[in-house]
């Protein structure tokens, strides 16, 4: 069998990562905050960060499936604008904690609530800002294989096993084992 | 069996995508075609490989490459997936013979009745330049297909083949 696809772009102190940058363990995530095995994984991986500590590094990247999620593009707009004041994460983690409520209307309310000045918020998506940094994740996405989302990478190579929290944590333990 | 490797002539097929149309490989002569073979329809995922490679049309695009599927499933199933998938890609039912073009292509599983996961990229003259067979368990994503669509764009350039 061939080897599984690799990531064509290394994580860099320009991706959105929690985790200290020589961890020894790095987990990317492309994901969709409309899909639900995406809303499925996002406790999977506050679990591992637990399980993990500082041996983990995660990274998300947005890959939207337009097509099929009509929202999914506009909440990763949301999260690359709230990227733009400093606040990716509290942006990424209420949009999967409030996954079911998530339409348009709702994410003005939800910058609100994590304190972001609103008028800058919306002038960056309206103006187009974060639209090339989510296409720059999309094209490094496809080069690297993504198939679905959520996609994870285990220190650079796609992991093909089941997204649940043993076996993804499986994974990461015998990528630790081979790196000593 | 195995797959037909690249260098072959691609083995042309008219098969049914709705109750009324049918769709024939020739039909696409001048252009690059990426033949998706699949198992079936309704895998229980919102991103199977369909849905991803009807996300992808815009990147397909660029090479005026024209993406089809086929399976197995007859044309009411093909119906009511693209539908429910918003599907834009043409999905052909390899259906009666069953699996005839998967087994011209090498690539029809026997004991299961359904097709592998296989990937043909053909270009314009017809001629497969690119294939693939994927564990069924695994979605091959696009990399691979792009990256042939992109070798053959650059050979065509250089006239080189």
């Amino acid at each position: 069998m061939d080897k599984s696809a690799t990531l064509t772009q290394p994580v860099s102190a320009y991706d959105h990562a929690e985790g200290p940058d020589d961890a020894p363990l790095t987990l990317v995530e492309y994901g969709d905050y409309q899909c639900p095995y995406c809303g499925a994984a996002y406790p999977v991986v506050k679990r591992l960060q637990k399980t993990l500590g500082k041996k983990l590094r995660f990274v998300f990247r947005n890959f939207p499936l337009t097509q099929v999620h009509p929202y999914a593009l506009i909440a990763a707009e949301a999260t690359e604008a709230a990227a733009l004041q400093g606040r990716f994460w509290e942006m990424h983690d209420l949009l999967f904690e409030e996954q079911t409520l998530l339409k348009p209307e709702t994410i003005p309310l939800w910058a609100k609530k994590i304190g972001l000045n609103l008028e800058q918020f919306e002038s960056d998506i309206k103006q187009g800002t974060v639209e090339k940094r989510i296409k720059e994740d999309r094209q490094s996405g496809i080069r690297s294989g993504v198939n679905g989302t959520p996609t994870f990478f285990v220190n650079g190579t796609r992991y093909d096993g089941s997204p649940d929290y043993n076996s993804l944590l499986a994974a990461l333990e015998s990528e630790l084992d081979r790196g000593t | 069996m195995t797959a037909l490797k690249p260098g072959v002539q691609a083995p042309d097929f008219s098969l049914s995508t709705t109750p009324d149309q049918k769709v024939s490989l020739s039909e696409f002569l001048g252009r690059p075609v990426v033949l998706v073979f699949y198992p079936a329809d309704w895998s229980p995922v919102c991103s199977d490989q369909l849905a991803l490679y009807n996300e992808l049309k815009p990147e397909f695009s660029e090479f005026d490459a024209q993406i089809i599927g086929i399976s197995v499933d007859g044309v009411w199933c093909h119906l009511a997936f693209s539908k429910d998938r918003k599907l834009h890609i043409p999905l052909l039912a390899d259906f009666e013979p069953k699996g005839a073009v998967a087994r011209q292509y090498g690539v029809y599983r026997e004991k299961e009745g359904e097709a592998e996961r296989a990937l043909f990229v053909i270009d314009a003259d017809g001629v497969i330049r690119w294939s693939y067979v994927s564990p069924v368990g695994i979605n091959p994503g696009a990399d691979g297909i792009l990256k042939a669509l992109e070798s053959m764009a650059k050979s065509k350039k250089t006239g080189s083949i």
